[in-house]
């Protein structure tokens, strides 16, 4: 419940009045009677109506003002002597939570809409639009990530061969501490969608992740590439950076040889490769020094470890 | 534990996730070293650290970590935060020190790492 609120207020702030009014209005004339007043809100189940002369907004005029015609026997009267002229008015680009407030602040039924720039009338914004607009914008954000999710996880199923492979390829920027992860950040999103179980989805990240910040660490720049088969995926992360010197020391835990800058940001120390080994089934390393630097890394999707 | 009780155990101001409270944290680990975090750390539990850059988000996301808690009353920058707001992850800030913050959950039951098994 609470959630969803937030996400709600959320698209109050993303979406304008614009989107949310209903654009054909009805509108009374000054000179209209009450009497008048009362079939075009029951032909139009509205319960109430912005008040137009010549294109020029002049008043509101509700349900609730009728009511009052009737209890006095004013029915006759003109629509311009009971309605309410102090218009409260909203525009049409101001974000939705303007309205929202607007409605809590006045306790009124709706607002006219007019336009900024010639202050004409575009439309008029009730309670229920507003509920009905954020009601659809929700469903489409979770529908698009639904049909996302979908698509891609029938993409093995749908593909007619004896093997099928996916290939996914990252380029990452040697010393590029902003976007480091992001990667490893697009490689989860995606294999989510084409339906990885969480706890292999998250042996993958954490390897792939672990690997794209060495290359950012240690390198000028390098690439990750995944290969998806149904039964495993694959994580080729490739540089050619200065090189492992000596494997089998980087490999024990603890072992370092990252700046302090690196370990500010809260790694180099010396737990990346043996962090990747831990999430892999199948880990290989190929290094030379001087050359550059790559690692395979291994994780079966259906059973193993 | 939820996080709504995290966060009055540790008098701690929410500034990403207002609407998450009700989620339910199984244990926590209290780290600088976001390499440790990936290797030790299980998935639905709160993180409480003094770091406050956007790999700690990324840490976060790899390893499926629930909540984010900064101590000793560091703020997080911006970046952070909008990362945070994209993922969906709830962001506390408390003013006690490491140490103590973890004290606090781990004495009113909140378990650690390593005592719960997946």
């Amino acid at each position: 419940m609470n959630r969803e609120i937030t996400k709600v207020q959320e698209l109050a702030y993303e979406l304008t009045v614009e989107q949310a009014m209903t654009r054909d209005v009805v509108k009374v004339h000054s000179k209209n009677r009450m009497g008048e007043l009362r079939e075009i809100l029951r032909i139009n189940r509205i319960s109430g109506t912005p008040v137009v002369d010549k294109d020029k907004l002049v008043g509101v005029v509700s349900i609730e003002d009728f009511i009052k015609c009737l209890a006095d026997g004013e029915i006759d009267s003109f629509v311009g002597d009971k309605m309410t002229r102090e218009v409260k008015t909203l525009y049409e680009d101001e974000p939705l939570i303007h309205a929202v407030n607007k409605f809590n602040k006045h306790g009124f039924g709706r607002f006219p809409v007019v336009e900024r720039s010639s202050g004409k009338l575009v439309g008029v914004i009730a309670k229920g639009d507003i509920i009905k607009t954020l009601l659809k914008e929700l469903e489409i954000n979770y529908h698009e990530e639904e049909i996302h999710r979908y698509r891609a996880s029938h993409i093995f199923r749908d593909i007619i061969a004896d093997k099928t492979t996916l290939i996914f390829e990252y380029d990452i920027a040697g010393q590029d501490f902003k976007h480091a992860g992001e990667s490893a950040s697009g490689l989860k999103k995606s294999l989510a969608r084409l339906g990885i179980p969480p706890q292999i989805l998250r042996r993958i990240a954490i390897a792939t992740y672990e690997a794209e910040m060495n290359i950012v660490i240690f390198t000028s720049g390098g690439r990750i590439t995944a290969y998806i088969r149904p039964d495993e995926i694959r994580v080729k992360a490739v540089d050619s950076g200065p090189g492992i010197p000596d494997v089998k020391k980087a490999m024990q835990p603890g072992f370092s040889t990252a700046p302090p800058l690196v370990q500010e940001l809260g790694f180099g120390a010396g737990m990346g490769l043996p962090n990747i080994k831990k999430c892999a089934d199948k880990m290989n390393i190929n290094s030379v020094a001087g050359k550059g630097t790559e690692i395979e890394v291994i994780i079966y999707t259906q059973g193993e470890k | 534990m939820t996080l709504d009780k995290i966060k009055k155990i540790l008098n701690a101001k929410v500034i990403v996730g207002s609407d998450a409270l009700n989620a339910d944290i199984k244990m926590a680990c209290g780290c600088d070293l976001m390499s440790d975090v990936l290797a030790f750390v299980k998935s639905d539990s709160l993180l409480l650290t003094g770091l406050t850059n956007p790999q700690v988000i990324r840490t976060v996301e790899m390893s499926d970590i629930k909540a984010v808690c900064f101590v000793r009353g560091k703020k997080p920058d911006k970046e952070t935060v909008e990362l945070a707001k994209s993922k969906n992850i709830p962001l506390l800030l408390t003013d006690f020190p490491l140490f103590e913050a973890c004290g606090k959950l781990y004495k009113e039951g909140l378990a650690g790492c390593s005592e719960i098994n997946e």
